[in-house]
C-alpha cells in the first residue's frame, strides 16, 4: 500500500500508472467492453466511418432488442468493428510485451550476473554470445526466424526476448562488476554468506533499478516491434486482433479510411507512454535512497 | 588443551603478479580466550590484511601462507569452503571500519540481520525477527521494531556502526574482530561504540581483536598489544608492560607521540617518514630509527622473548630486554 501510495505521488508516475491501469483493465474486461465480436466479418458494412449506425440484425454481437448498433470507431476493410478489435488487441499487445520482457529480463540478468561475478570462462562465453547477438540486425533476424518458425504468439514472444536479453546482460554485468567490490559484499562474505546468497540477496537487488529502466523501455519497444512485425506480415496471424495487424490492414486505406490505422496507432502510443512513465517511477522507487 | 582461542604462526601475505610484493612477513601471535588483543600499527602495516587472511577474505591476487593458524583446535587454512562459511559470522565475526559501506543500501536493516540468523541458525522468519529486535535493543538502538523496517540511509553513522555490531553478533561468535570500528565516526560517538563493544565482551564472554592505529584507545581497553610495522610484528606485550616500558623503538616513538608525561627526549611528536619497504634487507624500521646501527641495516632482527610474556624484534635489546649499552 505504501508502495502504491508513493508511486501515486509523482505526477509523471501517476499519469503512467493511470494509463497503464486503464489499458490493463480494458484488456481484462475485453469481452464485456467490446460491442461487437472482433473477428466477425460484415460484407455489407465495410469501411464505415466512425459513429456509423448499422442494423442490429447484421451483427451477431449486438443485443437482440436493439434496433441499430453503433460502430463508434467505424469498421475496417472487411467490416469488422475497429473499437472491438482495438479492445481485444490490447490483450495481445500486453501479453506479448510483458512475456517478452519477463523472459529476456530473467535470462539476460542471470547471464549478466553470473558473468560479472565469476568472470573467467563464464564471462568469455557470455561476451561472445552478446557479440554474436549484436552483430545481427535485429529486424532481419526476427523476420528470418519468424519466417522459419511460422509466426504465432509464442514465436513472436521468443524472438522479441532473443532480441532484447543482451541489454539486460550488459547492464547487469556492469553493475555487478562494481557492486561485488563494495564493502557490504565483503561484509556479507564475512558473515558466512555463500555465493548464491551473495548473488541473489546482496547483489541482484542493487541492480533492480537499472533493470526496471531497461524493462520499461523494452516493453514499449516490444509492443512497437510486435506491431511492426505484424505490420510486415511475419508476426501474428492476420485474423488475430492485434494492433500490429490492424495497422497492416489499414495501410492501404490511409487516405480513404484513416481510422483503421490511426486508432491502433493511438492505442500503441498511449500504452507505450504509460509503460515508460511507470517504469521511470518504479526505478526511482526501487532506490530506497530516493524514498521519502 | 590450551586456553588460546586463536594461534597464528608464521603468517606471510604477498600480492601477485611478476612484481611480487611481500606485505606481511612471518606474523605469529596468540589470543587467549576472553581477552582483548589490540593490534596497532600505521596504515599499510598489514593489520587488516592479517585479520582478513584468517577468514580467507583477502582480495584476489593476494596469497597467504601460514605455518599454523589454529582457531579453537581447527586449522583455518585447511577448511573446506563450506566449513569456512560456517566459521565466518558464526565463530569469528568482523566489524568493519566504515559502517557507511558495510551495509547494503537497498536492503532494510531487519533483512540484513535476519539474513545472518537464517544462514547460521536456519531460524524461521518470525524467530529471526524476534531475535533481530533483541539484537538491536542490545546494541542500544531505540525502538527496534520500527528501525528494523528502515534502510541504512535512515541511520546516523554511529547508529549504523551499532547495526553492523548487531549483525556481527547475530551469529553469536566467540571471536570478534573489530577492524578500526571507530575510525570513520565522530569523536563523541567513538567512545560510545568502544564502551558498547567492551560491555558486549564482558556480558557474552567474547574474545575481541581490536585493530586500530589509536594507541591511546588500546591503553584503555586492551589486555595485550601487538605492534606491527611494515608487515611484521615488532613487539608483543601485555598492555600494562607495553605502556610502562615499551621495548621496540617504534613502540616507544608511537607511545611518545601520545604521552605527555614522557621524558622530553622521548617525546617524539612525529616519526620521520620514509617509504617503508617490507621486502628490503635489514630491520624495516631502521631508516626511521634514531638508534639504527650497521647491523640493523643489513640483518633483520628476529622476535625474541623477554621476561616470559613479551616479545620484541630489535637488535638494540640485550638478553634481559634492557636497552643495549650501545644506545
Amino acid at each position: 500500500m505504501k508502495f502504491l501510495a508513493s508511486l501515486y505521488r509523482s505526477p509523471q508516475t501517476r499519469t503512467g500508472l493511470i494509463l497503464l491501469t486503464f489499458v490493463v483493465l480494458v484488456a481484462l474486461a475485453a469481452p464485456l467492453l467490446a460491442p461487437f465480436s472482433p473477428v466477425n466479418v460484415d460484407p455489407s458494412g465495410r469501411l464505415l466511418p466512425p459513429l456509423s449506425r448499422v442494423l442490429a440484425s447484421s451483427t451477431q454481437g449486438a443485443p437482440a432488442h436493439a434496433e441499430t448498433a453503433l460502430h463508434v470507431l467505424g469498421t475496417d476493410s472487411v467490416g469488422r468493428d475497429v473499437l472491438s478489435r482495438l479492445i481485444y488487441g490490447s490483450r495481445l499487445s500486453l501479453t506479448v510485451g510483458f512475456l517478452a520482457v519477463l523472459i529476456s529480463a530473467v535470462f539476460g540478468s542471470l547471464v549478466g550476473c553470473l558473468s560479472g561475478y565469476w568472470g573467467g570462462w563464464v564471462e568469455a562465453l557470455s561476451a561472445w554470445l552478446i557479440d554474436v547477438q549484436l552483430s545481427f540486425p535485429f529486424l532481419l533476424l526476427a523476420i528470418f526466424l519468424l519466417g522459419a518458425l511460422g509466426g504465432g504468439t509464442l514465436a513472436v514472444v521468443l524472438v522479441l526476448a532473443l532480441g532484447t536479453w543482451v541489454n539486460y546482460a550488459r547492464i547487469v554485468r556492469a553493475q555487478v562488476l562494481s557492486i561485488k567490490h563494495q564493502g557490504y559484499v565483503e561484509a556479507a562474505h564475512a558473515t558466512g554468506a555463500g555465493t548464491l546468497r551473495i548473488l541473489f540477496v546482496h547483489i541482484l537487488p542493487n541492480t533492480l533499478s537499472p533493470i526496471c529502466v531497461v524493462g520499461s523501455f523494452s516493453m514499449a519497444l516490444a509492443i512497437l516491434t510486435e506491431a511492426g512485425l505484424s505490420f510486415l506480415g511475419v508476426g501474428l496471424d492476420p485474423s488475430t486482433p492485434s494492433w500490429g495487424t490492424m495497422l497492416n490492414d489499414g495501410r492501404d486505406y490511409l487516405l480513404t479510411a484513416w481510422w483503421i490505422a490511426t486508432m491502433p496507432g493511438i492505442a500503441i502510443g498511449v500504452t507505450v507512454l504509460g509503460v515508460t512513465l511507470f517504469g521511470e517511477g518504479l526505478r526511482e522507487l526501487l532506490d530506497p535512497r530516493g524514498l521519502r | 588443551m590450551s586456553a588460546s582461542i586463536l594461534e597464528v604462526e608464521g603468517l606471510s601475505i604477498s600480492f601477485g603478479g611478476a612484481t611480487r610484493r611481500q606485505l606481511v612477513t612471518d606474523v605469529s601471535f596468540k589470543v587467549e580466550r576472553g581477552e582483548a588483543l589490540g593490534i596497532v600499527g600505521e596504515s599499510g602495516s598489514g593489520k587488516t590484511l592479517t585479520m582478513l587472511s584468517l577468514l580467507r577474505l583477502l582480495p584476489r591476487g593476494a596469497d597467504a601462507r601460514v605455518v599454523r593458524a589454529c582457531f579453537d583446535g581447527r586449522d583455518l587454512f585447511s577448511l573446506t569452503p563450506a566449513a569456512l562459511q560456517d566459521v565466518r559470522g558464526r565463530e569469528i565475526a568482523v566489524v568493519f571500519q566504515d559502517p557507511l559501506t558495510a551495509l547494503n543500501p537497498v536492503l532494510t536493516i531487519g533483512r540484513q540481520i535476519t539474513e545472518v540468523l537464517r544462514r547460521h541458525f536456519r531460524s524461521s522468519a518470525a524467530d529471526a525477527r524476534r531475535r533481530a529486535v533483541e539484537l538491536l535493543a542490545n546494541v542500544g538502538i531505540p525502538d527496534p521494531p520500527l528501525r528494523l523496517r528502515q534502510y541504512p540511509h535512515e541511520f546516523s553513522g554511529g547508529m549504523r556502526q551499532r547495526v553492523t555490531i548487531a549483525m556481527a553478533l547475530a551469529g553469536e561468535p566467540r571471536l570478534l574482530i573489530a577492524d578500526e570500528p571507530t575510525t570513520a565516526l565522530d569523536v563523541t560517538v567513538q567512545a560510545d561504540i568502544v564502551t558498547l563493544i567492551q560491555r558486549l565482551q564482558r556480558e557474552q564472554g567474547l574474545t575481541v581483536i581490536w585493530v586500530t592505529h589509536d594507541l591511546a584507545l588500546l591503553a584503555r581497553i586492551a589486555d595485550r598489544v601487538l605492534v606491527m610495522y611494515a608487515g611484521r610484528v615488532v613487539e608483543d606485550a601485555p598492555a600494562a608492560k607495553l605502556f610502562a616500558a615499551p621495548k621496540h623503538p617504534y613502540a616507544r616513538a608511537l607511545l611518545g607521540s601520545i604521552r605527555q608525561d614522557a621524558p622530553r627526549r622521548n617525546r617524539a611528536t612525529s616519526i620521520p617518514l620514509t617509504a617503508a619497504d617490507a621486502g628490503a634487507l635489514g630491520c624495516p624500521f631502521a631508516p626511521r630509527c634514531a638508534e639504527a646501527r650497521d647491523q640493523c641495516r643489513s640483518v633483520s632482527p628476529v622476535l625474541k622473548v623477554y621476561g616470559g610474556d613479551t616479545r620484541a624484534a630489535c637488535w638494540a635489546l640485550d638478553d634481559d630486554g634492557a636497552r643495549g649499552a650501545g644506545s
